[in-house]
C-alpha cells in the first residue's frame, strides 16, 4: 500500500459487502433509500451529502458528490454555499463546546 | 486530431476491457442492427459556432456540404416504409443551401422530420426564414442547451450563446413551438459541460423547465440527456485537461447491458455529407464506415441487407451504454431517470 488514500479506490466502494455480506447489503439498501428523492429532492439531498462529505473530510465522498452535483446541474455557487453551511455548523459545534470550557473555568478560578 | 490518432488513443483506453469484448460477454452475441427506422443525415460540417464539445469538429471554416444529388438519394431512401424518422444534423444544417428544398420534399412524406439546430443561426437575417419553413413542414426542432446556467453554456458553446439561444427560443415559442397545446415540437439536448456524466433525464427536464420559464419566460417540450462522446474536440479536451483516463473509467464502470441492448445504431443509419453510410454520427466522425461486406454509400443503399448488418464498434461506444444509456433521443433505458 503506497498511499492511504487512492482515488482509484472509489470504485471499490460497492465491494464493501465483502466479509460481511448481510450487513453490507443492508447498509446499501439503507444508503440508496436515504440518498434518493423522497420528501426532499435528489438535488437537496446531494447538497446535504456534499456538505457532510467536506466536513467529514472524506476524499471519496467529496469526489463522488461533487460529480453528482455537476451531473444534476447544481451550480458552483450552490455547492460552495452548501460547503459554507457545513463549515458554519462545524464552527458552531466547536464554539458551542466552549460552554464546557467556560463552565470549568468559572468553577475552577477563584 | 485526425481520425487515426483518435482511434489509436481510444484503442488503448485506460485499462478497460475493449467494448467489443464487454458487449459480447454481456449479450452473448455480436452487436447487429434489427431495423432501419431512423435515417440520420449529416448535411454538412459547416457551422456558425465552434463548440468545445463538438464531436463533428464543425465550424465556419469547414467546407463539407452535402450536395443536392446526395440529398435526393436520401429522399428516395426516406420514402421506404420502414423509415419512420428523418433526422437532420450537421454542422448547422441551415448552412446547407439545399435544406429548405429538402424540407419541403421530406415534409410531403408525412414522416417524423427532425432538424438539430443550434438556434443561434436563426437570429441571422439570412437564416431567419427557417423558422417559418420549420413550422410549415412540421419539423421537430432539437437544440443543444448544455446547461440552464448561462456561464456554463457559454463556456462550452461560446460567449453570449446562451442568451442568443433563449432569444431564438422566444421566437419559436411565438410561432407555437414548444407550447403544450401545439403540435410543433421544440426539444432540448443537455450534455455535461465538462468531464462528468449527465444526471437523471426526468429530474433535469423538470429543473430546466422550471428555470427556463421562471428566469427567461421560455418553454420547450422534452429534454434529452446525452453523454459526451470521447470523439473529436471533446476527446481533445479530455486529453488536454488530463481527464481522459478517469472519464473512460467512468464510462466503462457505468456499462449497462440493458442500455447496450437499446443503442440507437440498431434501429438507424447515418449518412455522411458525401453519401457514405455509417452506423452512427460518431462512427462517421471517426471515419468508421459501415463494414462487414455491406453496401456503404447511399447510392448502393439496400435496406434488406442493411437492416441486419453487424455494427462497427470501438471503445467510444462505451459513451452510449453508460448508466441509463445515451442516444440522440436521450436515455435508452425505458422508464429510466
Amino acid at each position: 500500500m503506497s498511499n492511504y488514500y487512492d482515488s482509484k479506490d472509489l470504485v471499490d466502494f460497492p465491494k464493501i459487502t465483502e466479509f460481511a455480506k448481510e450487513q453490507g447489503e443492508t447498509f446499501f439498501q439503507y444508503y440508496d433509500s436515504a440518498t434518493s428523492a423522497g420528501t426532499l429532492t435528489e438535488r437537496e439531498k446531494t447538497l446535504i451529502a456534499l456538505a457532510v462529505a467536506t466536513t467529514q473530510k472524506c476524499p471519496y465522498c467529496i469526489d463522488a458528490y461533487t460529480n453528482k452535483c455537476l451531473s444534476l446541474g447544481i451550480s458552483n455557487d450552490e455547492m460552495m454555499e452548501a460547503v459554507h453551511t457545513g463549515a458554519a455548523m462545524v464552527a458552531g459545534v466547536v464554539l458551542a463546546h466552549s460552554t464546557q470550557m467556560r463552565k470549568i473555568i468559572k468553577k475552577k478560578e477563584m | 486530431m485526425d481520425t487515426n490518432e483518435q482511434l489509436r488513443v481510444l484503442g488503448g483506453s485506460a485499462g478497460c476491457i475493449s467494448f467489443k469484448e464487454r458487449f459480447e460477454r454481456s449479450s452473448k452475441t455480436r452487436l447487429a442492427a434489427t431495423k432501419i427506422n431512423i435515417l440520420q443525415i449529416n448535411v454538412g460540417k459547416r457551422c456558425n459556432l465552434s463548440c468545445r464539445h463538438c464531436h463533428v469538429d464543425a465550424g465556419p471554416g469547414r467546407t463539407e456540404i452535402m450536395p443536392k444529388e446526395i440529398l435526393s438519394a436520401c429522399l428516395k431512401i426516406a420514402k421506404q416504409k420502414e423509415v419512420s424518422t428523418i433526422d437532420i444534423t450537421g454542422g448547422a444544417p441551415e448552412m446547407n443551401p439545399h435544406l429548405e428544398w429538402f424540407l419541403r420534399e421530406a415534409g410531403k412524406l408525412g414522416k417524423r422530420l427532425i432538424v438539430r439546430s443550434n438556434l443561434v443561426i436563426l437570429l441571422e437575417d439570412a437564416y431567419a426564414g427557417f423558422i417559418d419553413a420549420y413550422a410549415k413542414n412540421s419539423v421537430e426542432v432539437v437544440t443543444s442547451l448544455p446547461d440552464y446556467h448561462d456561464d456554463r453554456t457559454d463556456r462550452q458553446r461560446g460567449s453570449g450563446v446562451f442568451f442568443r439561444i433563449i432569444q431564438a427560443m422566444r421566437m419559436l415559442n411565438q410561432k407555437d413551438y414548444g407550447i403544450e397545446e401545439s403540435e410543433l415540437v421544440l426539444d432540448i439536448v443537455h450534455n455535461p459541460v465538462g468531464a462528468y456524466m449527465p444526471g437523471a433525464q426526468k429530474a433535469l427536464e423538470a429543473e430546466y423547465k422550471k428555470r427556463l420559464f421562471n428566469e427567461h419566460g421560455v418553454v420547450f417540450n422534452r429534454l434529452f440527456c446525452i453523454t459526451n462522446m470521447p470523439v473529436g474536440r471533446y476527446l481533445e479536451y479530455l486529453l488536454k485537461s488530463g481527464n481522459f483516463e478517469d472519464y473512460m473509467a467512468d464510462l466503462c464502470g457505468a456499462y449497462n447491458p440493458l442500455a447496450a441492448e437499446n443503442v440507437m445504431c440498431r434501429s438507424s443509419i447515418s449518412v455522411g455529407w458525401d453519401g457514405v453510410l455509417y452506423d452512427c454520427d460518431f462512427n462517421q466522425m471517426l471515419g468508421l464506415r459501415i463494414n462487414h461486406g455491406m453496401p456503404y454509400t447511399i447510392m448502393d443503399f439496400n435496406i434488406e441487407k442493411l437492416r441486419s448488418r453487424e455494427i462497427v464498434i470501438g471503445n467510444h461506444c462505451y459513451g452510449c451504454t453508460a448508466g441509463t444509456g445515451s442516444s440522440c433521443k436521450g436515455t435508452t433505458v425505458v422508464g429510466a431517470g
